[in-house]
């Protein structure tokens, strides 16, 4: 079967690529665009290290097919940091430490962001289970969930004096 | 993987058509969570993908006749966002929010859990006991079926090659009624249910109740529907002597294999225990509603 061409927007930018209909988005974003933030842990939705914005959804971008993309606006770890100035979730995961080899972190960033987005004052119990389907072998979640919380305080802060 | 196809046709009769000439070796895809994982694995080798998310309605509830429409693919995130019908059918909610990780809700869909026919899928007890049917199309029509009447076996569905499930209908909810769905699992979340239960009922003005349906996941092949352990409750105010006479009707009903997650002995008893506590759930559940609260 010959590669698809599909037409999508990644990160506010028209994109388009060449897929084979059995191809991930995964493989899409890291092959064929060169997207390589969302990683691949398990390919088999347990990680959420592959996790994209689909649409405004979290999804795992390995459970995905790569013409399913057709049409669809795509966000990746990539488009994250507005101009080089890295998103206080970024910024709080340095500062907390919240990282040690880093394979999770594009998927576990993606995933805060999007609770973030839709409830700004989560409870840490709201977080853990948010964030239940991202593993980290190395963290032990800890310092993750203190830089998701602490985050969240900054952007509560920051939309109060704006 | 080289031969394989993928098409996401715009309407039903074109999904009908592709499914058709697909013949055996084509595959419905929803929100694909059971179907890229055995793509994957090699465990399945469809010569084609049918996507059913181009379709209009496939995404999507919608309120009809005081029952609701739900979209075949619709994910569960979606149908947790939907007010009424987390009002009207808490334990089908709870048990298609509970698939997964909040990724996997981003696109598993009820008619993905029901018809991927795995025995211990959540939503699908839960469905059964609230009374859900679903809306089956093929070349020869449209036919409404239960819930209940679509798995047959782990991984086998009573469907036909060239079917789908274009929708899942959920009836009106009766005045004072209430449903829940519990499931066991060895940690809080990311896991495979070891025994699910699902109970919706109905309660009279005195709190008898007097119509209940009461579904077991995980202790059979398929979901089961258990008539007895509804009819121990109808005519009780869900008193301890009821509760016990609905653990021993759920406890008779099971049938599950022992397996690394549980042994049967263990399941047939918290198949018991979990009717009860989904039942007293829904009834505080009915009760409140017929308060005029929500639970
Ligand atoms: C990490 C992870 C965690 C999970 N956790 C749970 C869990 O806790 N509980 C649980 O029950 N499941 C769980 N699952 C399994 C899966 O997410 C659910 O079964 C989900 O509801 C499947 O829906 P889907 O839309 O993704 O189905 P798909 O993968 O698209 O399809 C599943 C099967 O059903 C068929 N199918 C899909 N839609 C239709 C239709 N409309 N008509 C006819 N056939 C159709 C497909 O051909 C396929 O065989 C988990 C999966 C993953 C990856
Ligand atoms: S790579 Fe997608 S969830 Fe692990
Ligand atoms: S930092 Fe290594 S897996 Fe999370």
């Amino acid at each position: 079967m010959s590669k698809r061409h599909i037409s999508t927007t990644v990160n506010g930018d028209a994109a388009e690529f060449l897929a084979e209909p059995g191809a991930t988005l995964l493989d899409a974003l890291r092959d064929e665009l060169r997207l390589t933030g969302a990683k691949e842990g398990c390919g088999s939705g347990d990680c959420g290290a592959c996790s994209v914005m689909v649409d405004g959804r979290l999804v795992c971008a390995c459970l995905m097919l790569a013409p399913e993309a057709e049409g669809r606006r795509i966000e990746t770890i990539e488009g994250m940091a507005q101009g080089g100035r890295l998103h206080p979730l970024q910024q709080k995961f340095l500062e907390h430490a919240a990282l040690q080899c880093g394979f999770c972190t594009p998927g576990l960033l993606v995933a805060a962001k999007a609770l973030l987005d839709q409830n700004p004052d989560p409870s840490e119990t709201e977080v853990r289970y948010w964030l239940a389907g991202n593993l980290c072998r190395c963290t032990g979640y800890d310092k993750v969930i203190r830089a998701v919380m602490d985050a969240a305080a900054d952007l509560r802060q920051v939309r109060r004096a704006s | 993987m080289s031969e394989l196809d993928y098409l996401a046709p715009p309407t039903v009769e074109d999904a009908v058509r592709a499914l058709a000439a697909g013949g055996g070796s084509a595959k419905v895809l929803g929100g694909g969570t059971d179907l890229l994982v055995q793509l994957r694995a090699g465990r399945i080798k469809p010569g084609v993908i049918v996507d059913l998310k181009r379709i209009p309605g496939a995404i999507g509830v919608r309120e009809e006749a005081g029952g609701f429409v739900i979209g075949a693919a619709t994910p569960g995130a979606v149908i947790g966002e939907h007010a009424g019908l987390v009002g009207a059918w808490p334990g089908v909610v709870e048990a298609a929010n509970l698939i997964g990780s909040t990724q996997v809700q981003g696109r598993a869909s009820l008619a993905g859990n029901l018809c991927n026919a795995s025995p211990a899928a959540d939503s699908v007890p839960a469905m059964i006991a609230a009374g859900a049917t679903c809306l089956v199309v093929g070349p020869a029509g449209r036919r409404e079926i239960p819930v209940e009447q679509v798995a047959v076996g782990p991984g086998r569905t009573s469907l036909a090659a060239d079917e789908f499930v274009l929708e899942i209908r959920l009836p009106a909810r009766p005045q004072r009624s209430g449903d829940a769905y519990l499931r066991s699992i060895p940690r809080t979340e990311m896991d495979i249910a070891v025994v699910g239960a699902g109970v919706a009922l109905t309660l009279d003005a005195a709190g008898t109740v007097t119509a209940a349906r009461v579904a077991l996941g995980a202790v059979a092949p398929t979901a089961l529907l258990v008539p007895e352990a509804g009819a121990a409750i109808v005519g009780t105010p869900l008193d301890e002597t009821a509760l016990e006479a609905l653990d021993a009707a759920a406890r008779a009903a099971a049938r599950p294999i022992s397996d690394k997650r549980g042994t049967a002995d263990y399941r047939i008893k918290i198949a018991g225990v979990l009717a009860r506590r989904a039942a007293a759930i829904a009834y505080r559940r009915a009760a409140d509603q017929g308060r005029g609260g929500r639970a």
